[in-house]
């Protein structure tokens, strides 16, 4: 277990490495430069605007500079926040996202699995044909109209009540985060149930059920104890990419109901093309996606004994 | 012994025919695609769905054909208009100034400082009221050195409750308003308050107007709506018909739809075909050939699936920048498929290294197969029902991503419309004007549904343990 956890914290170490470098080049290829946006400056602010990034170097000297000052944590200073250094913003902001895709992710899951679990119970029956057509609009719904419905529906809600009971943008306390990270968990929810509705009944027809049933035991105790445990692994495999397309997918969610997250400030740093922001934010997210993969992996081998003896 | 040699005729190699006296007892043989096809007739809901794709298709390809409508014209008569049947308008002369009434026989200042300035009365419009003006004039007030007007779209509740603010007039004597704010053809309630001069009286009174639909003469010229050399002011004429209604530029729905439909479902279709043939060649050439290549090929298929996907979406996109004037589609399309080849890749592969393992492909090897040969008869085909599963799914999975990134801004640049890109336009006058918002999300739901329900029937109909459970 130990030696499996370190070769794929290694492989997920080179992992980063690519990515880092991907957005590397990828930055160097956009047209247009930071220090062009605002207002012409002359050639000597240019020269030493230049110098203080160290865009006057070589690009192979800087993408040493950037590599041996991202192994040190640093992601250098942005371009258009006043001396704000990127590592600063990611601090701030990042807890708002992260807050929002775990609260997301557990709704999603939760909602799932029992979801999935009813309609196998009930299948065919009328509680699995509405659930499943949830799930069909859930799968074809774009997130941002969900997330303008949401708001919708709670300005109808307020205005019904008559005061302000949950807020329908920004920040701050739990009402405010109920709202967005249940549009945001609404597209994996209604996959995760899908996929285990489809898990479920594949399990009732597996020989251990027919023989826990031959032994006797009670209707619930199969469920629990046998079929669901079984049934859920699929679900939590699929989990690791779900959790990156949830923390990418907070974007427009973010932007809809105004969240102060690091999605805002990514989709920002790219209008305003701060180089290092841009960088920054990336390359962050892609170590924290690689890091999720890796836990999701190994927490699947103690739901999953099997799995452990490879 | 029998000297009588035969002499072999030319009849002697002609082929037998062969006739089978045996009866026949077996279902005709069918191949896997018809059989595939039986199946998936069966299936409604994936046939439903492949009617609504060919109709979509229709949609964006005829569309523009039979809807002639310049999706770009701006038509500032009808500013986000609802779905509607064609609007009469009437014709009207240039805008000219209007100074007014002030009366001569009536003091400017009040006399007196009177502590309740009553209402005033007998509000009317002047001349008729269009949505290029409405002219009030009312009778003067004892006692007022001024007049508020106020517009509201309900019947006012109470002092508080009169609207907008559109102005005042200065004098007691001057009782005339013009207004020429935003007006549309619909209900408004005027409120005026008298004033001393400084101070709002506690009472008002309210006229109720709905102002016509009007165009000028000129516009209506210039727009082809009426002929070249008439002159009928005060006539009524047929504005463009708008069936969708219009977004909040005036310009039509129905057209910008369909234009939308073809960035949305080009970028759609073709960003999966391209990755996927690209990963077919990718995961095909691993697979097929496995050892060292297979492992670092597959590697590197690894890194890039770890790329975050959204954001390096965005970063390839603007790395390959959009010039001025050029719509986007083509950035997308590459960053699309720079980023999404894996997935196919590594399906691939898994289905060609189980393949050629399979019997058939040993039996064609002993017969003296070559490779390429192996490749195209042999392993291709039999992946190609998964690739085309993958395909179906991959579809759906595009057209969000374009309307993704097209409603946080990073999309194809207006004024080429996308349905993201409408439906992000549509979200900010999602209260007062939903069509803008509900037919562009309807569109990307349907054709996200269809794809996806036609991708379910497809996998049950390709399912080989399906068919041998039958």
């Amino acid at each position: 277990m130990l030696m499996y956890t370190a070769k794929r914290l290694l492989a997920g170490l080179i992992t980063v490495w690519f990515i880092a470098t991907a957005t590397f080049i990828a930055m160097h290829q956009v047209p247009g430069d930071p220090l062009m946006n605002d207002k012409a400056v002359s050639a000597e602010i240019r020269k030493n605007l230049e110098r203080k990034y160290g865009l006057d170097k070589s690009t192979t000297e800087q993408y040493f500079i950037f590599m041996g000052n991202m192994l040190q944590g640093d992601f250098g200073i942005s371009f258009t926040q006043q001396n704000r250094k990127v590592n600063d913003i990611i601090r701030d902001h990042f807890p708002v996202s992260a807050t929002l895709g775990i609260l997301a992710i557990f709704f999603a899951a939760a909602g799932g699995i029992l979801w999935g679990a009813l309609t196998a119970i009930y299948r065919n029956r009328l509680p699995d044909i509405i659930i499943m057509f949830l799930v069909i609009l859930g799968i074809s719904v774009p997130s941002f109209v969900f997330a303008a419905l949401g708001q919708l529906l709670l300005v109808n809600i307020n205005s019904l009540v008559g005061k302000s009971i949950i807020p329908v943008a920004g920040w701050g306390t739990i009402s405010h985060m109920i709202m967005p990270s249940l549009v945001l968990g609404l597209g994996t929810m209604a996959l995760l149930t899908r996929l285990m509705r489809s898990s479920m009944l594949e399990v009732v027809n597996e020989d251990y059920i027919r023989t826990a049933r031959a032994k006797g035991l009670s209707p619930v105790r199969i469920f629990f104890r046998h079929q669901l445990r079984n049934a859920i692994l699929p679900v939590i495999t699929v989990l690791g990419p779900q959790i990156a397309a949830i923390t990418t997918g907070g974007f427009v969610v973010e932007l809809v109901f105004a969240i102060p997250g690091l999605g805002r400030y990514f989709v920002q740093a790219v209008q305003q093309l701060d180089y290092t922001v841009i960088m920054g934010t990336t390359v962050f997210y892609g170590a924290f996606l690689v890091l999720m993969v890796i836990i999701v992996d190994i927490l699947y081998g103690f739901v999953d004994p099997r799995v452990r003896l490879k | 012994m029998n000297s009588e040699t035969y002499l072999p005729s030319a009849r002697d190699f002609e082929p037998t025919v062969s006739e089978s006296h045996v009866e026949q007892i077996s279902r005709p043989s069918l191949s896997y695609w018809q059989d595939a096809w039986l199946r998936l007739k069966k299936n409604t809901r994936a046939i439903i769905s492949l009617y609504i794709i060919i109709g979509l298709a229709f949609f964006t390809l005829l569309g523009p054909v039979l809807w002639q409508i310049d999706p770009a014209l701006q038509d500032l008569n009808q500013i986000s208009q609802s779905p509607s049947l064609p609007k009469k308008a009437i014709l009207i002369g240039p805008y000219q100034r209007w100074s007014g009434v002030i009366l001569d026989d009536f003091p400017a200042e009040p006399e007196e400082y009177l502590d309740t300035i009553p209402a005033p009365d007998n509000i009317r419009i002047h001349d008729v009221a269009t949505t290029q003006r409405v002219r009030l004039v009312w009778g003067p007030v004892e006692g007022a050195g001024g007049y508020n007007i106020y517009r509201n779209q309900r019947m006012p509740e109470g002092i508080n409750d009169l609207g907008l603010p559109l102005g005042s007039t200065l004098g007691g004597n001057e009782v005339s308003y013009e207004d020429r704010l935003n007006l549309e053809q619909r209900q408004y309630f005027y409120s005026l308050v008298p004033t001393d001069g400084f101070d709002e009286s506690d009472s008002y009174s309210t006229l109720e107007v709905t102002p016509q639909l009007a165009i000028t003469l000129d516009k209506a010229k210039n727009r082809g709506l009426i002929s070249e050399d008439s002159n009928d002011l005060g006539g009524k004429i047929s504005l463009e018909f708008h069936p969708m209604g219009t977004d909040y530029l005036g310009r039509d729905m129905l057209a910008r739809l369909m234009e939308g439909a073809r960035v949305s479902l080009f970028i759609g279709i073709v960003a999966p075909f391209l990755y996927v043939l690209f990963g077919i060649v990718y995961g095909g050439f691993a697979g097929y050939f496995g050892g060292k290549a297979d492992a670092m090929l597959m590697r590197f298929a690894d890194f890039v699936v770890a790329l975050p996907f959204l954001l390096f979406m965005i970063l390839f996109k603007i790395a390959f920048g959009i010039g001025p004037g050029e719509s986007g589609i083509l950035p997308m399309l590459l960053a699309l498929v720079l980023l999404g080849w894996p997935a196919t890749a590594r399906l691939v592969r898994g289905q060609v290294l189980q393949i050629r393992e399979e019997g058939f492909i040993e039996a064609a090897r002993l017969l003296g197969a070559k490779n390429h040969y192996l490749i195209i008869r042999h392993i291709i085909p039999n992946t190609m029902g998964v690739i085309l599963v993958t395909l179906t799914f991959a579809v759906p999975a595009a057209i969000f991503t374009e309307a993704f990134l097209s409603f946080i801004g990073m999309g194809v640049a207006p004024p080429t419309p996308s349905w993201g890109s409408m439906c992000n336009e549509g979200v900010k006058t999602m209260l007062s004007h939903p069509h803008e918002l509900i037919f562009p999300a309807t569109f990307i739901s349907i054709t996200v549904l269809a794809f996806n329900l036609l991708g379910d029937g497809l996998t049950e109909a390709l399912d080989s343990r399906m068919r041998s459970k039958e």
